[in-house]
């Protein structure tokens, strides 16, 4: 089975990898580069994280983007959490088609579209640009995502704990809360990281739907990239990566130990008579 | 009696207020703002906050929308037919889409394949390793391409220190450009669903292949290909439909002659501020994606439907 | 059609022949249908308090939709259901005397086994200190006293059934349904478990209502079984009245092992029938009337233990001559799977009294077999 494939299979992950991996390092590693080029090495130096940090409008611009992934990645969980129980308990109702189309649209639909919908919206109830109508946009985004996720989830679900809980004289709200909720939970903080990480990453949508102080970090990013580069942004980038990276292993690291905990203890259940 | 009857009312006002929170704010934030693009897209542009005429006062009411209504024109559909910037900005978007798609998939597939095949301890942590580029920025990723891909960058750094080459390769600012930076933006959303229907493959399937005498190359072709139609399917309509739209690849790594339409909408709206036409630009790109979409829901439908 | 049971049977509890008892549970004229396929027909039953009631039938037949009818999870579609006089028409599971147990044991994995127990008592508001006391109760009658703090992914596939059990019973609940219980255990796990629940269910004075397909469990546990196939009810009678006397083919054939030979009704009597069975070519007579006319053809059905084979020809009124063909060693007993002079197949068994290995009876030896008057049943349908 094995046999033959194994030299193109390592060779497939090693290049794949190479690949997604190699830009990255490079901007790391450029983060440090003495010289103002980015692309020719003049030496080792950390001045550009120096000058990152008294970067006033850069600072302000990651503070609002942190507030705005914030708020709307947990606005978009609570809302896509619904939404995923209305896909997968609901059962039939008029009007299901309609909701299931406006779930699975936004996550294939240029995000282009999405802006100027959403910024034409706001100017006609006459709403003013900011903080609010950014967040707003990406709530609605993210609660998409949201719910595709906590829906396979759902759909997993072993139902018979659900019933138990109602045959023991649970009502079916409270057996959400007391019983589905808590075992989705993975699922539910998987869509909050991810609506987070789009709100976190982006550019078009917000740059439609922003208004005056409300600047994020990817449009700023993107104005240096226009106007002229220096390592500084490799330096933004760097700390973003580094802050990203441990995160997820953090997480992955989390959920191993949890895993081998339980894995160990149905062994030694097993085992005994 | 009228207990009986109260209870089954709350109940199914209990349900229907579950349904309705999400399906109210989509219906608003969604659905709402596309018919305010159609209606835009019918407007006339003008000098004004906002742009363009008419503007419909409720406080107005009815009369107010009818005269609205009767100065809607399809002038604006008209103008993108008569420029030749608009239609050729859409072929071009579908045809860069298209051969994008295509070579994320010849990438993507062995990737997936690779990972689908790998002893089974390490698969979470190689799905951990694709999804991570994913989770840092994707400006920050198209920026780097550009360190790299530009005449003094690092790949013809490279090339030319090998001596591969003797003058730098032009990739920045050319369809190129374009194509390596969605492929490698996209890549984990062909790989993702490839390697879960990869994975899920029954490889009995292929030792019974080779037990009746097909050789592994043919059973991969007969065998593997076919029953992986559904994440190949998935992973094509997650890039493709997309990258239709696609605005900041082809801004940043694009030169002046890749035409794409999303960048076209962003010109016609910031720099213009045609706000009509950019409407009708943003309808007929949905029109042009209603097709593609509807078919990924429908397989996203019918995949469910089998696991379950 | 109820027969007449052979023999004088002594049962001390038998509230379904009792005229003044009133039934528990009632299932009246109960259809319950999934879009085109109906799982539950017209079903009319009733259950009465402290029954052990098994619904027993193959995969499909309704008797997992019956019982989770019962419990609200599955809403009639024509017909009414009533526990202790009342109607359980619009009320939901969690409102209802019943509680269940169910096959996946359900166990909710992110609480202790103690909070599994209490989970019932916790919702209907139940002070603290006397939840603690009716666990700490429940956790002794299943043995799994040192167990309390534990999760379910750290007891092995017995002690969550106990657990699941326990939970089940911790709010007294009129009515226990049991949802194949003991599929998942082993033979000898089994068997000790279903003299357990017995034991509980006298006890408790509680009334059990099992769904299971393995007839041995039924016919271990239940007061009445009830046979059900395509969902409707084929026949309700205790174990000994199903198993010798079957209503019918599909009952005969369900429950146990058992031969049925096609036989013309030769001549009626007030104590009996005599038979002539086609096949085999033998005339005798059966202790049972029947409503069948001489002339018709009904069905013979007799048991494997119930037929006698010997070696020598024996003295009686008929014997049916075979080839031994095969023979099933089982231990307690040894079947002999036998072909008559006109190749028909007959299944015979005999236990064995004695400890010899190398039995009297082999493959191809020529034997006799007969039986009495009251060893067969007829079957009309």
């Amino acid at each position: 089975m094995n046999r033959g494939a194994s030299w193109f299979n390592v060779t497939s992950i090693v290049v794949g990898f190479a690949f997604l991996y190699l830009p990255i390092v490079i901007l790391v590693i450029f983060s440090f580069n003495e010289s103002r080029l980015v692309t020719v090495w003049g030496g080792f130096s950390t001045k550009w994280y120096v000058e990152m940090l008294h970067n006033k409008q850069l600072l302000d611009a990651a503070w609002v983007t942190l507030r705005v992934a914030f708020t709307s990645a947990t606005v978009a969980t609570v809302l896509g959490t619904i939404g995923a129980l209305v896909l997968a308990r609901m059962g039939r109702f008029r009007g299901r088609s309609l909701f299931s189309g406006m779930i699975y649209a936004p996550l294939v639909m240029p995000d282009v579209i999405l802006g100027l919908s959403l910024l034409l919206l706001f100017v006609a109830i006459n709403q003013d640009r900011g903080f609010w109508t950014v967040m707003l946009a990406h709530t609605t985004f993210g609660m998409c995502y949201v719910a595709v996720v906590v829906q396979s989830r759902l759909v997993g679900f072993d139902r018979s704990l659900e019933e138990a809980a109602m045959d023991l004289g649970c009502p079916p709200v409270k057996t959400f809360f007391l019983i589905t909720l808590p075992l989705i939970l993975p699922g539910v903080l998987a869509g909050w990281m991810l609506a987070f990480t789009l709100s976190l990453d982006d550019l078009v949508i917000a740059s439609f739907t922003t208004g005056p102080g409300a600047t994020t970090l990817p449009m700023k990013i993107y104005s240096q990239v226009r106007l002229g580069v220096t390592p500084e942004i490799n330096a933004v980038c760097t700390i973003l990566v580094v802050l990203v990276t441990v995160g997820v292993i953090v997480a992955s690291l989390v959920t191993k130990r949890r895993e081998f905990s339980r894995l160990r203890d149905e062994r030694m259940a097993a085992a005994a008579p | 009696m009228s207990r009986f009857l109260a209870r089954a009312g709350k109940r199914l006002a209990g349900r229907w207020a579950v349904i309705g929170i999400p399906y109210a704010w989509l219906l608003f934030f969604f659905l709402v703002p596309f018919l305010i693009v159609i209606k835009i897209s019918l407007s006339e542009v003008t000098i004004a906050i906002p742009p363009y005429l008419p503007t419909i006062d409720l406080a107005e009411g009815w009369s107010s929308i009818r005269d609205a209504i009767s100065q809607f024109s399809f002038e604006n559909y008209i103008w993108l037919t008569e420029d030749d910037l608009y239609w050729k900005s859409y072929l071009s978007s579908i045809q860069i889409a298209g051969i994008s798609t295509l070579i994320t998939l010849l990438v993507g597939y062995p990737l997936a394949y690779g990972m689908a095949r790998a002893p089974s301890q390490w698969r979470p942590t190689l799905v951990m390793l694709v999804i991570l580029p994913f989770w840092t920025s994707f400006l920050i990723r198209v920026y780097a391409w550009i360190g790299i891909l530009k005449n003094e960058g690092l790949l013809n750094q490279f090339l030319l220190w090998l001596g591969v080459i003797d003058d730098p390769l032009i990739i920045l600012n050319t369809n190129w450009a374009v194509y390596i930076g969605i492929v490698y933006s996209y890549l984990p959303f062909m790989v993702l669903p490839l390697y879960a229907t990869l994975e899920k493959m029954d490889h009995s399937l292929l030792e019974a292949a080779e037990d009746l005498g097909c050789p592994p190359w043919k059973a991969f072709w007969q065998i593997t290909v076919p029953l992986s139609l559904p994440g190949i399917l998935a992973g094509s309509f997650l890039v493709f439909i997309p990258a239709v739209g696609e605005f900041v690849i082809p801004d940043l790594l694009g030169g002046s002659n890749t035409l794409m339409i999303g960048k076209t909408l962003w010109v016609e709206f910031f720099s213009n501020r045609d706000w009509p036409v950019s409407s009708a630009v943003a309808v007929i790109l949905l029109l042009i994606l209603v097709v593609p979409i509807v078919l990924f829901q429908n397989q996203q439908q019918k995949m469910q439907e089998r696991d379950k | 059609m109820a027969k007449k049971p052979i023999g004088p049977i002594r049962r001390t509890f038998a509230p379904w022949d009792d005229p003044e008892q009133r039934p528990f549970i009632e299932f009246r004229n109960v259809t319950k249908r999934f879009g085109d396929f109906t799982a539950v027909d017209n079903l009319s039953q009733t259950i009465y308090e402290r029954e052990f009631f098994a619904l027993l039938g193959g995969s499909g037949c309704g008797k997992t939709t019956l019982m989770r009818m019962l419990a609200g999870f599955e809403t009639p579609t024509e017909g009414e259901i009533f526990l202790d006089g009342k109607s359980l028409k619009g009320v939901p599971p969690y409102h209802r005397p019943v509680n269940m147990m169910f096959q996946s044991y359900a166990l909710f994995p992110h609480m202790s086994v103690a909070d599994n127990i209490a989970f019932g008592l916790k919702q209907d508001g139940v002070p603290k200190s006397e939840i603690s006391e009716r666990v700490a109760e429940m956790l002794r009658l299943v043995k799994l006293e040192a167990f309390g703090k534990r999760k379910p992914h750290q007891l092995s596939g017995g002690q969550r059934q106990r657990v699941a059990l326990a939970r089940s019973l911790a709010k007294r609940p009129k009515v226990l349904l049991l949802d194949e219980p003991l599929a998942a255990l082993d033979k000898k796990l089994r068997e000790d478990t279903q003299f357990e629940l017995m034991d509980l269910q006298m006890d408790m004075g509680l009334t059990f209502l099992i769904v299971t397909h393995d007839q041995e469990e039924a016919m271990t546990v239940a007061d009445r079984i009830a046979v059900m196939d395509s969902g409707r009810i084929i026949q309700v009678a205790t174990p000994p009245e199903i198993y010798e006397g079957p209503n019918s083919r599909f009952v005969a054939d369900f429950i146990g092992d058992i031969n049925i030979f096609e036989s013309k009704v030769v001549a009626k009597s007030a104590e009996g029938t005599r038979l002539h069975a086609t096949d085999l070519g033998v005339e005798f007579d059966v202790g049972q009337t029947t409503a069948a006319n001489v002339g018709d053809t009904v069905g013979f059905g007799i048991r494997p233990e119930k037929i006698s084979v010997s070696l020598d020809k024996p003295e009686k009124d008929f014997v049916v001559e075979a080839e031994v063909w095969d023979i099933g060693y089982l231990g307690d007993i040894s079947t002999f799977h036998c072909h008559t002079m006109n190749e028909v197949a007959l299944r015979a068994s005999v236990a064995n009294v004695t400890r010899l290995v190398e039995r009297p009876i082999a493959w191809d030896d020529k034997v006799w077999l007969t039986w009495g008057r009251d060893a067969g049943v007829i079957l009309v349908d």
